[in-house]
């Protein structure tokens, strides 16, 4: 399945393909970004680690780190 | 608290999960315990708390500002240190004054530029010191001149568990455990008059637990980084802390556990440390004759 996916720390969106089935945990794996630096979004609600992805979800990232 | 079924939002490091509402409750508790724990914020007092627009000082006066409505006799001002980095203050500037003007909340911003003669970008093509280092050592000046100016009983910081991690990794990793005995949900060694008390309320709450607590109450307007940030041995540790929470959760809660159980002996082992003198120029405190403020702005000057 493909994932759309928007890093706001980078700022731009990113399409991930992973196998069905696939959760949240497995997106962060995939794009090598740690779990504990960031929220994930969908529809503008947060959604935990373990939550089950479908093809063709929107997914927003919010890095957590301070800005300085 | 373990909450709903429905629609959790968070896990903790205890594997428990928590639905919006349920955090929303799990955070402020989290805020109130810290305050009452280690006696932050009295029954009266006039709060100054120090902002940026991001979202750690933003969370703290939108928790502090539900706090003061309930209290009247807590008096909340917020004031805001404009350092003068290009690209990435004045859009924080620019959040903080919508959510100040939004909630009513008086704001004061002091800028470098107005009490040093020169914005920071300009300051660091002049002299040969790190960007963390000369922005601290001047905003930590203005920030207390001004607290006192606007006679402030407290200062509150939006340092969060993180910060606070880094700081005490950083110190360790440095031999710089004197500096380490200024930490704690309360800074500094003892009170001293001519030195603000600086508080810390969101002193156990982790960067991921504000960033969500931020985004559900809509204060993530501004998620630009200081461009200065990544130079910064900080920045490194933070780094590797992260690493360390992923695989073994928990760690940061420990650690800032550990610490304010050996904190009362580290501020009687170096309460001598803590004499202050008077800087000759400015009069603000200084470990020496003149402050590194004062030394610095010579420099600017020469």
């Amino acid at each position: 399945m493909k994932i759309n996916v928007f890093y706001d720390r980078e700022n731009k969106e990113k399409t991930i393909e992973l196998a069905n089935n696939s959760s949240v945990k497995d997106l962060l794996a995939k794009m090598k970004i740690n779990p504990v630096t960031v929220i994930v979004s969908k529809h503008d609600n947060i959604i935990p680690e373990d939550e089950k992805l479908k093809d063709k979800d929107n997914i927003r990232l919010i890095s957590v780190i301070s800005g300085g | 608290m373990n909450c709903c079924k429905n629609f959790p939002i968070i896990v903790l490091s205890g594997n428990e999960k928590l639905c919006k509402k349920h955090f929303i409750e799990y955070f402020e508790n989290k805020v109130l315990k810290t305050i009452r724990q280690f006696d932050l914020i009295g029954k009266k007092e006039n709060l100054g708390i120090a902002i940026s627009g991001g979202k750690d000082s933003l969370t703290l006066l939108y928790i502090l500002n539900k706090l003061s409505k309930q209290n009247q006799k807590i008096k909340l001002t917020a004031i805001l240190i404009d350092e003068g980095i290009k690209g990435y203050r004045p859009n924080t500037i620019k959040t903080a004054k919508k959510f100040c003007s939004k909630n009513k909340i008086k704001l004061n911003i002091y800028s470098y530029e107005k009490e040093f003669g020169m914005p920071l970008d300009k300051m660091l093509k002049v002299l040969d010191v790190k960007p963390c280092t000369l922005c601290g050592i001047f905003r930590r000046y203005l920030l207390n001149k001004k607290s006192k100016e606007l006679n402030f009983t407290k200062l509150a910081t939006g340092h969060n568990l993180d910060d606070e991690c880094q700081s005490i990794l950083m110190n360790q990793f440095k031999n710089n455990i004197r500096l380490s005995a200024r930490l704690g949900p309360k800074a500094g060694i003892k009170e001293n008059k001519g030195m603000v008390q600086r508080i810390k309320p969101l002193y156990l709450c982790s960067e991921k637990e504000v960033t969500t607590y931020a985004f559900i109450n809509k204060l993530l307007d501004n998620l630009t980084e200081c461009p200065y940030v990544s130079e910064s041995y900080r920045a490194q540790v933070r780094d590797i802390l992260n690493d360390f929470e992923a695989k073994f959760t928990g760690t940061k809660n420990s650690i800032a556990n550990s610490f304010l159980q050996i904190l009362p002996d580290l501020k009687i082992r170096f309460k001598d440390d803590d004499e202050v003198s008077y800087c000759k120029k400015c009069k603000e405190p200084a470990a020496k004759d003149i402050c590194n403020a004062c030394k610095f702005v010579e420099k600017l000057k020469s």
